[in-house]
């Protein structure tokens, strides 16, 4: 396959589940604040919606302080910011655009359809809630609909793979952020759940990563942040953990490894990565600090792209 | 101007026979059904992203051409005549790029005058006694055809570089499948679907000799904002081969390489469509960041076949085109087939002369242009409008030719008003490989929306239709 196909694969799927990811946030943003005060104390949670989704420097070079209104407009529709909805999905049509020999119809499709769909919302703007929870709900359905095209109608060969390598590669990034921003209000085991505040803070956490539902099943407890930690982080059940991505990041690098008839640095570096996770628990964790761990994580993480680029895609 | 030529209806209100079942149709549909289908063609192809690109608009803006659902007719006798027609013409310009790069017969026989290939700016002396693969210039070459009435097929122009066009023959005939699959089951339409197919045996019989086994061919795009990007993507798609772009393409030891997650693979054909100019920034422009630096090395050294060959524009020339009854005549020793519009060379005094005198009548085409723009149409144009071009052609005679305005044949097509005849043409498409020249029964048929207008180009809000050819 042509290194710049490889290249636009792995990239349009980052920039989708980036998307999605961004809706989310938004999303679980706009239920925390829409409780009391009294729920959920004084802290600014747009201004940790900026600091998850990574673009808090670049806010505040054009903004004074941060609210609903600016921080959803910045996230999902600002031209300015290069990783707002809007340019995350620009950037996938024309990526898509670039490679639709290397996509399936349907896949083109979904992008095509949404691009199309999303020009009126730039241009109409979301004025009402309902209209903005409809707009967040279009991109994650969206970002369903690629995944699900993906996974149904493409060839399992080196262009799925890469384009996996994207997906996997960006959640991991995406659910380390989300860890690193909350981390402060991950307390440790033996500290008892604090009142409401902690409570919805650590709930949206898990809707931000749809996996409030999933905390039941696995725990069968009330919200824990050791456990809430536990799940993203090591358990390898759970799509968006660390250790899940990494299990998918190791396997789609094997099998271009065996396609291709050799294996390289992005081999041994995703591995490297995995066993880390694999033999790691949260009492390590915690003693090591789960501020330092993700930010070790999100390093490798990144290092890794970067590996893979140099391996593959220049 | 005399009355068009009405490809369903004789004057009088008989039907030509290929659209009496279509017309019989017509009459049971309502018009609310052929709107509705014709907005659900209209988002199919935005969807599909069926679309192309208006240069001097905003780099965002891709355009749909309007598609008109209701399909142009031929009949199977028609069509066989045209396609010997076609194929005798692409033989000859063939022959004829042959010996303008190699013995240059046909000047000695001063049949072409010399100066109209040397002081031609898309002649290319780098093509000097180069060898092409099989002696094929012209693999894919659209021949741009009017009717006048019912026995004529007159060729309007050559294009010989990289004619573009077909997707739209080959979507058009999948989206008319899709809505109107009972007026299909009425009709026994000849298939196009296998143009892909030929496409690409036609490019592999070419590989050079230094290819390996199964030549490996890749389609040359100059990228995402180039106005028939959708066409590229499309035709590699279907022809299973990669999509690369300039930057993708490195020479070495004068082998052409692409670069892949597995290192550099070796290309062997490329269908190309980006222009001579760009190709190679060390033999063409030096700006052009579109090309292959060493590509023409590569070529000289019998390393890569490219499709078309480069300088395969002097022979869709419009200077060229008045003298191919007579190119046809000296290489093959047959009388043309397909004839020529009658065509004045306003290098040509006596030409020049009733040009001028005869302005309002006549068409006036830049030597160099192409999509439509730089023409004079006589009879539509204004009084300022043609004192205009008349100094223009003063000026710089040997930049145009001119033609008569030709009474180019009408469809019945979808209007505002209903069904109302508007003018068309039809661009066939030649494949040419190392044993066989093969056209699939069809073409592109554009489509004048306007009411009265000759232009058909989309660049000038033409629209398409799909092109039936009844098998019998």
């Amino acid at each position: 396959m042509l290194s710049r196909t490889a290249e636009n694969l792995y990239w349009l799927a980052r920039y989708v589940e980036r998307a999605e990811y961004l809706a989310r946030t938004i999303d679980a943003t706009l239920r925390v604040t829409a409780l009391p005060a009294a729920y959920i104390g004084k802290t600014n949670e747009w201004d940790s919606a900026l600091l998850t989704a990574g673009v808090a420097a670049s806010f505040y070079q054009t903004h004074e302080e941060a609210n609903e209104h600016n921080v959803v407009d910045y996230l999902s529709f600002s031209a300015d910011n290069p990783s707002s909805i809007r340019n995350c999905i620009e950037a996938a049509r024309l990526n898509s655009r670039s490679v639709r020999t290397a996509l399936t119809s349907e896949m083109w499709d979904t992008i095509n359809s949404a691009w199309i769909e999303l020009q009126a919302v730039w241009s109409r703007g979301t004025s009402t809630r309902e209209d903005l929870a409809k707009f967040l709900r279009f991109v994650q359905e969206t970002s369903l609909r690629f995944d699900g095209s993906a996974y149904r109608t493409m060839l399992r060969n080196d262009a799925y793979w890469f384009s996996r390598m994207g997906v996997h590669l960006e959640r991991a990034d995406n659910t380390a952020r989300i860890l690193d921003v909350k981390y402060h209000v991950l307390l440790p085991e033996e500290e008892h759940v604090g009142g409401p505040l902690d409570f919805y803070q650590w709930s949206s956490i898990l809707r931000s990563v749809s996996a409030l539902t999933a905390y039941h099943w696995v725990y069968r407890e009330t919200l824990k942040p050791w456990l809430i930690a536990d799940l993203l982080i090591l358990n390898d059940t759970l799509p968006r953990s660390l250790a899940s991505c990494y299990g998918n990041l190791v396997r789609n690098l094997d099998q271009i490894g065996v396609a291709y008839g050799r294996q390289g640095p992005a081999q041994r570096h995703a591995r490297g990565i995995r066993n880390r996770l694999e033999h790691s628990n949260m009492n390590d964790i915690f003693q090591h600090g789960v501020h330092e761990f993700i930010q070790e994580f999100i390093t490798d993480n990144s290092r890794l792209g970067e590996i893979i680029t140099k391996q593959y895609l220049i | 101007m005399a009355v068009a030529f009405d490809e369903m209806n004789i004057p009088g209100g008989d039907l030509r026979p290929a659209y009496q079942e279509l017309a019989r149709w017509l009459k049971e549909t309502p018009p609310e059904a052929l709107e509705y289908r014709r907005q659900e063609a209209e988002l199919l192809f935005r969807r599909i992203g069926i679309t192309f690109a208006v240069y001097g608009e905003a780099e965002s803006t891709e355009r749909l051409i309007p598609f008109d659902v209701i399909p142009r007719i031929m009949s199977g006798k028609e069509w066989a005549l045209l396609e010997k027609g076609l194929k005798q013409r692409v033989r000859a310009l063939n022959m004829f790029l042959r010996d303008i790069y190699h013995g240059r017969d046909i000047l000695r026989a001063e049949i072409v005058p010399d100066d109209l290939i040397f002081q031609n700016p898309v002649f290319r002396p780098e093509m000097n006694g180069q060898q092409v693969p099989h002696d094929v210039y012209v693999h894919i070459a659209g021949i741009d055809i009017v009717r006048v009435d019912a026995e004529n097929f007159i060729v309007l122009e050559d294009n010989a570089r990289t004619p573009s066009g077909v997707s739209y023959m080959l979507e058009n005939r999948e989206i008319m499948m899709r809505l109107f699959p009972d007026l299909f089951a009425r009709h026994r339409v000849a298939p196009v679907e296998r143009y892909p197919d030929e496409l690409l045996s036609a490019l592999r019989s070419v590989a050079p000799q230094s290819a390996s086994g199964e030549p490996t061919v890749a389609l040359l795009t100059p990228g995402v904002h180039n106005s028939a990007y959708y066409e590229h993507s499309f035709l590699a798609d279907k022809l299973g081969i990669e999509l690369v772009e300039g930057r993708d393409l490195i020479v070495k030891n004068n082998e052409v390489f692409m670069r892949t997650t597995e290192g550099l693979k070796r290309v062997d054909v490329i269908y190309r469509r980006v222009d001579d100019d760009f190709l190679d920034p060390l033999t063409f422009r030096p700006d052009s960041v579109l090309g292959v630096p060493g590509l023409m090395s590569a070529y000289a050294a019998g390393n890569i076949t490219l499709a078309n060959a480069v300088g395969t524009g002097i022979a869709d020339d419009k200077a060229i085109y008045s003298y191919m009854p007579d190119i046809v005549k000296f290489y093959l020793g047959e009388e043309p087939i397909l004839k020529n519009v009658q065509t004045w060379r306003c290098r040509e005094p006596k030409d020049l002369a009733y040009v001028l005198d005869n302005l309002g009548d006549l068409v006036v085409k830049e030597v160099h242009g192409s999509g439509g723009y730089g023409m004079l149409i006589g009879p539509a144009a204004t009084k300022a409008t043609i004192e205009a071009f008349r100094e223009k052609l003063k000026r710089e005679p040997e930049g145009f030719i001119a033609q008569p305005t030709l009474a180019l044949s009408t469809c019945p097509t979808c209007t505002a008003s209903g069904l109302a005849p508007r003018h068309v043409d039809l661009r066939p498409f030649v494949l040419t490989g190392s044993k066989r020249t093969t056209i699939v029964p069809g073409g592109l048929t554009r489509v004048a929306l306007k009411e009265g207008s000759l232009v058909v180009n989309s660049s000038q809000g033409g629209g398409t239709k799909d092109t039936w050819i009844l098998d019998e």
